[in-house]
This record gives structure tokens, sequence and C-alpha cells, in this order.
């Protein structure tokens, strides 16, 4: 059962390809039923470990054997992921059903869901891995299937440029990834984790010479690998590639850039917290990066207008926080929010995705409005995504992320406090943006003028079903499963998946850290109602007033126009300049194009012998006979 | 009174043969005269071997002769259908016209 769980996707990614001449309905089909048969297989394996401890390491065949360097393909299941693979699969199989609905217009079918289960195929080979080899492979398989998938509409210009900006700061983060690994084979001289966490432990104060500098072994290794989980993750300095990764289909952006893929970056650094807890550097490392990244994309969130890029800077500043939480050392309440962030993260994606469909392609919230009596289900189904997202008290977001500010509050710590008081503010930033989203998007005017609000209409069913289940996730997956992730006996759960120096105290809460984030996000509501609905002058007065800043946030703090400056352009030049001059001007004058040109000439030449005449023919002939001829008679 | 020998005989067969190939590569004009120039070599051929067969007093090269005679008889019918079809496909037998094989 555990084999099929990993490879049914891929089976259904070929097969759903390969039945593309019986017609689209069947790869939808079959890539679904697979993914669906996937996402119930691994459902009785969480239930299985949960209940009864039903955790192992399972070999599927040897990969690389060179001297004492051993890789295997091997799927692990431990409780860390466990719960991955329930939610990767859960969400792409829901991911799967709806895309029988959003690309039901689309001719390239087939493709689009083969594509979806090969990207599921490779998370999962991600979360099962037992070495940082095999972690590699599906990291890579999941940037190429994330490439594959922006670029989905590849007549599009914007969307191939975002697919290739998307795989290329992928290649920064992975580089140090790479090196990661290398550092960690070169010292440990193995990449199971199993082994490798035992060796780190020893080599706990190990300092290594590093292009000239004297640095901690672990620490070093920390932050290399971390530099892979910034790109995949879309975190500070890596972002760029998240919001416009929002041209691929929308589907697309709920299951890999919300729920499973940019979480990948999560995944790993909790992964190793073996590692990480021996190097509180590269901790408070990733806790600053993260407060970063959270605050950063949450100020973005608050004036974009695309639908889709809201979210995904949401996204952005979700991740955020599952990074600071692990920079704490509560690496169990990442995973906690990664759990609960997929379910509404996807919901709210997949909503945007049916207000999509229902405005024809519109994205721009300031072109909609007032269509929640025509859309009553996307509506409330995007209210629940909404007020999970922005911790509403008791949905599943209240748990996670009140809990990351708790556990950053327990770490009594200066760090901890500022990840603390940035938690809050986020939060307050969150809520805003939301029901601004939520707002514009469903209340006011109607403001769309080339389409009559008549022609919107409510999505198909098999849009709305998969809403419904990750709508119940979002409200109920916090509270169920609060207890058993992030409770008073959470190492009863988490086993020796995940290490901990020393245990975080869970202290009594004070009354005022408890009530400060709902009451926040409470009073956000109205505020936006009013700011964003009733009385939109305040806005445009603070607008003008702040113009400087109003563009700073709307041009996403110029990050864009930065990279552009700083490294797009001299490599674009350096590129141009060795393509002209290097490799035309050089290699190709004196190499292949000058052969071919000296071949040419002398080709000319003897092309003149053959003038088409047959007695010029017939002349050569006698020519070459006598010849032959007074050869033969002279010898 | 000059005697006439062998020499002579293989004399006239080369000036004859000789005037078919000039035939050959100065006629720019007609693709019958190249026809006709072809049978003055089989014909330069058949006074060569006729003089051999009577010098060494074999009949066989007379008969050979025949058979040649045939044969070029059957190879001009074939050259001039040739020649034919080709006017009624391209309009003109002009040599300087006929370059097809250029490269």
């Amino acid at each position: 059962m555990i084999y099929l769980l990993v490879f049914f996707p891929l089976l259904g990614s070929i097969l759903g390809y390969l039945v593309k001449p019986l017609g689209d309905r069947y790869s939808e089909i079959i890539t679904t039923a697979f993914v669906i048969l996937s996402a119930i297989f691994s459902g009785v394996i969480f239930y299985n470990g949960v209940t009864q401890d039903v955790y192992g390491n399972y070999k599927i065949l040897e990969w690389i054997s060179s001297g004492n360097f051993q890789v295997n393909w091997s799927i692990n299941i431990d409780p860390l992921s466990s719960i991955m693979l329930v939610v990767v699969t859960f969400v792409s199989s829901l991911v799967h059903v709806y895309s029988i609905g959003y690309m039901v217009h689309d001719p390239n079918r087939p493709r689009f869901m083969s594509y979806l289960s090969l990207f599921t195929f490779s998370m999962l080979m991600l979360v099962v891995s037992d070495n940082f080899l095999q972690l590699f492979f599906g990291w890579e398989g999941v940037g190429l299937c994330s490439y594959l998938l922006i670029g989905f509409w590849y007549k599009k210009n914007s969307a191939n440029n975002a697919a290739i900006k998307a795989f290329l700061v992928n290649r920064v983060g992975d580089f140090g990834f790479a090196i990661g690994i290398f550092l960690i084979f070169y010292y440990f001289g193995t990449v199971n984790y199993s082994e490798v966490f035992i060796k780190a432990a020893e080599s706990a104060d190990k300092e290594i010479n590093f292009l000239g500098f004297n640095l901690n072994l672990i620490t070093l290794i920390c932050l290399t690998l971390f530099l892979g989980a910034m790109g995949k993750s879309a975190q500070f300095l890596f972002h760029t590639w998240l919001p416009d990764a929002m041209e691929g289909p929308t589907p697309v952006s709920a299951l890999i850039h919300a729920a499973t893929m940019v979480t990948a970056g999560v995944f790993l650094v909790v992964r190793c917290s073996p590692l990480f807890e021996y190097s509180q550097v590269a901790l408070n490392f990733v806790a600053i990066t993260g407060m970063i990244t959270a605050v950063f994309a949450a100020s973005v969130a608050l004036v974009q207008n695309d639908i889709k890029k809201i979210i995904a800077y949401s996204t952005c500043s979700q991740l955020g926080y599952m990074f600071f939480a692990a920079g704490v050392g509560a690496y169990h309440v990442a995973i906690f929010h990664l759990f609960t962030h997929a379910f509404f993260k996807a919901l709210l994606f997949l909503g945007s995705g049916s207000v999509i469909h229902a405005f024809k392609d519109e994205q721009d919230i300031r072109l909609m409005g007032g269509v929640w009596k025509k859309l009553p289900f996307t509506w409330f189904l995007m209210l629940i995504g909404t007020l999970a997202l922005t911790g509403f008290p008791f949905l599943s977001g209240f748990y996670s992320k009140d809990a990351i500010i708790e556990f950053a509050f327990f770490k009594n710590s200066s760090i901890g406090y500022y990840a603390m008081s940035v938690g809050i503010f986020t939060a307050f930033l969150t809520a805003i943006y939301s029901w601004r989203l939520f707002f514009k998007t469903f209340h006011g005017n109607y403001n769309n003028k080339s389409l009559p609000i008549e022609k919107t209409q409510e999505s198909s069913l098999v849009m709305l079903l998969p809403l419904i289940l990750l709508s119940l996730g979002a409200v109920f997956s916090g509270y169920l499963f609060k207890e058993m992730l992030i409770g008073h006996h959470y190492i009863e759960f988490w086993k020796n998946s995940i290490f901990f120096l020393e245990e975080i105290e869970h202290l009594h809460l004070p009354l005022w850290l408890m009530l400060t984030t709902p009451v926040l996000v409470i009073l956000a509501i109205p505020l936006s109602y009013y700011l964003y609905i009733k009385n939109t002058q305040i806005l445009d007065g603070i607008k003008k007033s702040n113009e400087p800043l109003y563009n700073f946030l709307l041009n996403k703090w110029y990050f864009d126009e930065l990279y552009d400056f700083l490294l797009v352009k001299p490599f674009k030049l350096i590129g141009f300049t060795l393509w002209k001059k290097g490799d035309q001007n050089i290699i190709d004058r004196y190499g292949p194009d000058g052969f071919s040109k000296v071949i040419n000439f002398f080709s000319n030449k003897a092309v003149k012998f053959q003038s088409g005449f047959i007695y010029d023919y017939a002349f050569v002939m006698l020519l070459g006979l006598s010849f032959l001829l007074t050869y033969l008679i002279i010898n | 009174m000059i005697n006439i020998e062998l020499g002579h005989y293989l004399a006239l067969g080369g000036v004859i043969f000789l005037i078919g190939i000039a035939g050959i590569f100065l006629n720019r004009k007609n693709v019958i005269i190249i026809l006709m120039s072809i049978e003055l070599i089989l014909l330069a051929v058949n006074i060569n071997l006729v003089a051999f067969s009577i010098y060494s007093n074999d009949i066989v090269g007379q008969v050979f002769t025949f058979f040649i005679l045939t044969v070029a008889a059957a190879e001009t019918a074939i050259g001039l259908a040739i020649i034919v079809s080709y006017y009624r496909s391209k309009g003109s037998i002009f040599v300087e016209e006929i370059n097809e094989l250029k490269g």
C-alpha cells in the first residue's frame, strides 16, 4: 500500500497522458482516480501511525552504491512525513477534481492533468525520502513541474517569462541547497538523515575554514540548506517569483503555490531540526527572514489589485509565519500552521478561481463587487477561507497562528518577543488585506463595465465540491488536530521525527496576549468594511497624502526593478557580449562557420565543371581516356 | 599506282573517327548532328574491323560488322525517338539549351 501510495500519481500521470487519443474525459478520470486512491491510502497510513505506531522505512531499490556512499530510493514513513502525505494527497486530489471543472474549455487538459499528477508524485518523493539526495530529486521534480505548470499557457508571453523567472530564482536557492548537501557528505560521509543527524550531534562545535572564514560547520550547513528553503518558499529576497507564478492556471496556484510546494522549504527546516537545533545563529537567521517576509509580503498585499496576487503575497506572508515559528524552535507549530494553511489557502485560491471563472477571466478586484447574491456559494466559501486565514476565533487559522505567537512568547528571548510582536502586527495586516479582498470582490457596487452583472454565474458543482471539502478542513482542522499536534503531549505524536534540544516550556499564557490577536482581527472586519466600502474617501485621502509610500508598496518595494538593475541587466549584457563577440565573432567565425565557408568556396568552384552540356562531359571523358591510354602505352 | 594496304584503311578509319569526335564537340546546334557523329564513330570502327578481317584472313571481323550495323540502326532509332519526345516536352532540340545536368 505504501508503494502504491507513492507511485499511483506517477502511474496516473503517465497513463493520463497516454489515453489522450481516447478523449480528454478519460485522462481526467484516470489521473483523478489515482490521486484520490493515493489520498485514501495516505489517510489510512496517517491513522495507523497515530493509533498503532505503524512507522518505518521501506526501501524501493538501491540508487547509488559507490564505495561507502550508499543512497537508496526509499519511503520513510514517520509522523512528519505521514502528515505531509495527508496534506499533499488530500489537497492534490481536490485540486484534480476542481481542475476538471475549471479547465473545461482548455484544449490541453490531458497535459494539464498529467503535469498535476507528476507534481504530486515529485512532492511525495520529496516528503517520504530518507536521505538528502532523494529529497533533492523531489525538490527539483516539483520545481520542474512548477515551471511546466506556470508556463502551461505557453502561448502567453507573460506566462513563459514567469515560468523562467520562477525556475531561475529557484536555481539560486538550489545552488545553496546543493552546497549544503555537498558539505554534509564531505564532512559526515553520508547523506542519510539518520546517520547525518547522529554525526551532527557529535560535531556540534566543529569549526571549518570556508572561503577563508572560520565558521561553525553546522551553522554553515544550516544556512546553505536554508538558502534552498528560501528559494522554494519564496522568502524575502527570493520572493519575486511567487506573485509572477500566478500566471499559471488557478488550480496550479492553489496546489503548488499555496498548499504544497512552497511549504517544502518549511518542511526542509523542520526535517533538519536536529541540525538547526545545534546552531542558534542559523535559527535566528531563519526567524529574522521569516519575520521580514511576513511583514513585507503583508504590506505589499495591502495595495495590490490582482485577486490572485493578493493571495500570493498572503501565502508568502504566511510562509514567513511558519519560518519564524521554526526559527524560535517551535517546529511542530510550524508544521501545524502548514497543515491548516494548506486547507484555507487552497480554499481561497480555488475560491478566487471560482470568482475569476464567474467574471469570465477577470482578475482585477477593482472591476468586481456587489456580486455576493449572484455567487452565494462562492461568497460563503470565500468567507470561510477569509475568516480562517485571518485567524477568526475557533477556525483553523486561529489555532495555528495564535500558537505561533504564543510559542514565540514562550521562547522568552529577545528574538522571541520580536517574533511575537511581528506576528501580532502581521496578523492585523493580514486581516485588513483579506477583508479588503473580500469586500471589494463581493460587496459594494458592481464595477465591471465590460461584463453585465447578469452574465456572472455560479461555478459548477464539480468546482464547488472540492471547495466545500476544503472549507470543512479550514473550519475544523485546527480544532481537531490542535491537541494532537501542538498540545501538551505533542511529543507522543511527533516521537523523534522532530528534535528538540530543550523542550519549550508550556507556561501559562497571560490573558492580554491571548486576547490581543483575536480582538485585533475581529476589529479589522468593521474597520475594513468602513474603509473599503462605506467611506472610500478617507482611503483616497491617505493614498494622496502618502503617494510615495503607496507607490512603494504598489510596486512591491521596487524589488523587481532593483533585481532588474542589479542582476538581470548586467547578466543580460554579459550574455549578449559573449554571444555576439565571443561566440559569433571568434568561435563561430573560425570554427564551424569558417570551415563551412571554405568548403562552400571550393565546392562553388567545382560546380562550374558541371556545365550541363553533353559535349563537355564527352570531352572530359575523351581526355581521361587519352591520358589513360597514353599512360598504358608508355608503360 | 599506290598499293592500298592496311595502314591506309586504318588511317581512313582514324580520320572518320576524329571527324565523329569533332562533330560531337564542335557542334553547338542540333542534337541530331550528335547522333550522326556517333554513327560516324561506329562506321570508323567498322572500317577497322573489316580491314583487320581482310588482313588476317578471318571472316569473323566482317560478321561482326553486320552486328554492329544492326545495333547502330536500332540505337539510332531509339536516339531519334528520344529526341522526338524531348522535343515534344521542351519544344527545342537546340544543344546550347540542353543543360539540365548543370550543377
